[in-house]
């Protein structure tokens, strides 16, 4: 079973989340950090890497010798990523989908697809946790093709956790839409609500059953509460705001090391993500 | 010579729109008749990306020899530099007055974008 890890916006406490669960499993787990353009799991599961793998993507590049400047190319395209003008045509890159439309249609066969880098695919373990982390090159803008790639080293036979871009734009639904459920992390504040909105929104148009975990819990009632009970959303865990959590996340440790009384409630979420399916 | 101005109004006193990619529509001046037409840019002002070169395409459209905008970003630049089109940038003055400048050689080609590309 694959389970998203994800929240509305960064800094809600989704990568603290992803690896204190991978640590409570009671089983062989896999962790993939799909944030590709910040991945930050590695400095709480602190892997041994055992394989490094660069990752690419196809993109057009322009034959001037056979381009007549026809056009047909920027007609398809619908990302506005080719242009043609005055007879030469222009391609860019960051723009690009790579869904290959424009060298399928291009009369002349000036067009060809060409691997673009875009990043790097890491994998290692520790103890019981297989780890596996997708890093986008610095001035790569594309990410949803390196997230499918990191998200093919998922284990059928065991539990995966995905640890998933912030947001709710293309690299979320990339990855939310590839797993079996999600738990969507919070803050209980008005922004955090506000955010988690967003994303139940979105989850819910992708059909995915989720559950919502808050982190820094201050007080027993919070809006997210409330609005939980309203939606008849599960409320999975609460993590009480700890001076024990933020000294971990400084020495880079996962907070269940320091919080151990978590363990039971963090272990216990897979299953109950299961029987909602 | 033929130059597209951006704008969001209809005639010469209007003013110069400081967006080019998501310019409402460009108005084609034509140096030596005076006369002037207006080129719709509205399928570009809604484009989640790419809106620059979309605008760029279309007034190479036009044929025209040089933009006259307020910013123009990398992309966009890419494409009339590719296509052979002069970018001059001024502030948001009548169109009018921005022709005038133009004769006397008051503004200058920009060899490069003036501003960042941005990402949706
Ligand atoms: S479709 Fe092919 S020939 Fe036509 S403009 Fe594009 S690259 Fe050139
Ligand atoms: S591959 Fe697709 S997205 Fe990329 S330029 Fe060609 S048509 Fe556009």
């Amino acid at each position: 079973m694959k389970i998203a890890v994800a929240s509305g916006k960064g800094g809600t406490g989704k990568t603290t989340l992803s690896c204190a669960m991978a640590f409570a499993a009671q089983e062989k787990v896999t962790l993939l950090d799909c944030d590709v353009e910040e991945p930050n799991s590695h400095f709480f599961i602190r892997p041994e890497i055992e394989h490094q793998e660069q990752v690419f993507r196809p993109v057009p590049a322009v034959d001037e010798t056979k381009c007549t400047g026809c056009g047909e190319c920027a007609r398809v395209c619908q990302f506005n990523a080719i242009v043609t003008v005055n007879g030469k045509t222009l391609v860019f890159n960051e723009l690009c989908h790579s869904c290959g439309a424009c060298v399928r249609i291009c009369p002349t066969g000036a067009l060809h697809e060409v691997d673009q880098p875009i990043g790097q695919i890491e994998t290692g373990r520790r103890d019981h946790v297989r780890f596996v982390s997708g890093r986008l090159d610095v001035g790569q803008a594309m990410s949803p093709p390196l997230i499918r790639r990191t998200l093919e080293q998922a284990d059928a036979e065991s539990l995966t956790i995905v640890d998933c871009p912030p947001g709710t734009s293309c690299p979320y639904v990339t990855a939310v839409k590839a797993c079996d459920a999600a738990l969507l992390v919070t803050e209980p504040t008005p922004f955090g609500l506000h955010d988690l909105k967003l994303a139940v929104e979105t989850i819910r148009d992708l059909g995915v059953p989720f559950g919502v975990a808050v982190n820094r819990m201050t007080e027993e009632k919070n809006p997210i509460q409330a609005y939980c009970e309203a939606e008849g959303i599960p409320l999975l865990i609460q993590i009480p705001e700890d001076r024990r959590a933020a000294e971990a996340y400084s020495r880079g440790e996962p907070i269940n090391t320091v919080m151990p009384e978590l363990n039971e409630r963090l272990a216990q979420i897979p299953e109950q993500l299961k029987a909602m399916i | 010579m033929k130059i597209a101005i951006s704008t969001s109004g209809e005639d010469l006193s209007a003013p110069v729109d400081t967006r080019f990619g998501r310019a409402p529509r460009f108005l084609i001046y034509h140096m030596e008749t005076g006369t002037f037409s207006l080129k719709e840019n509205k399928q570009n002002l809604n484009a989640a990306q790419g809106a620059g070169i979309q605008s760029a395409a279309c007034v190479c459209e036009e044929q025209v020899d040089a933009v006259i905008t307020g910013n123009c970003g990398p992309k966009a630049f890419a494409v009339l530099d590719a296509a052979g089109i002069k970018v001059y940038t001024c502030g948001s003055t009548a169109i009018s007055e921005a022709i005038d400048q133009l004769r006397q050689g008051q503004l200058h080609p920009a060899d490069e974008a003036n501003v960042e590309g941005h990402w949706v």
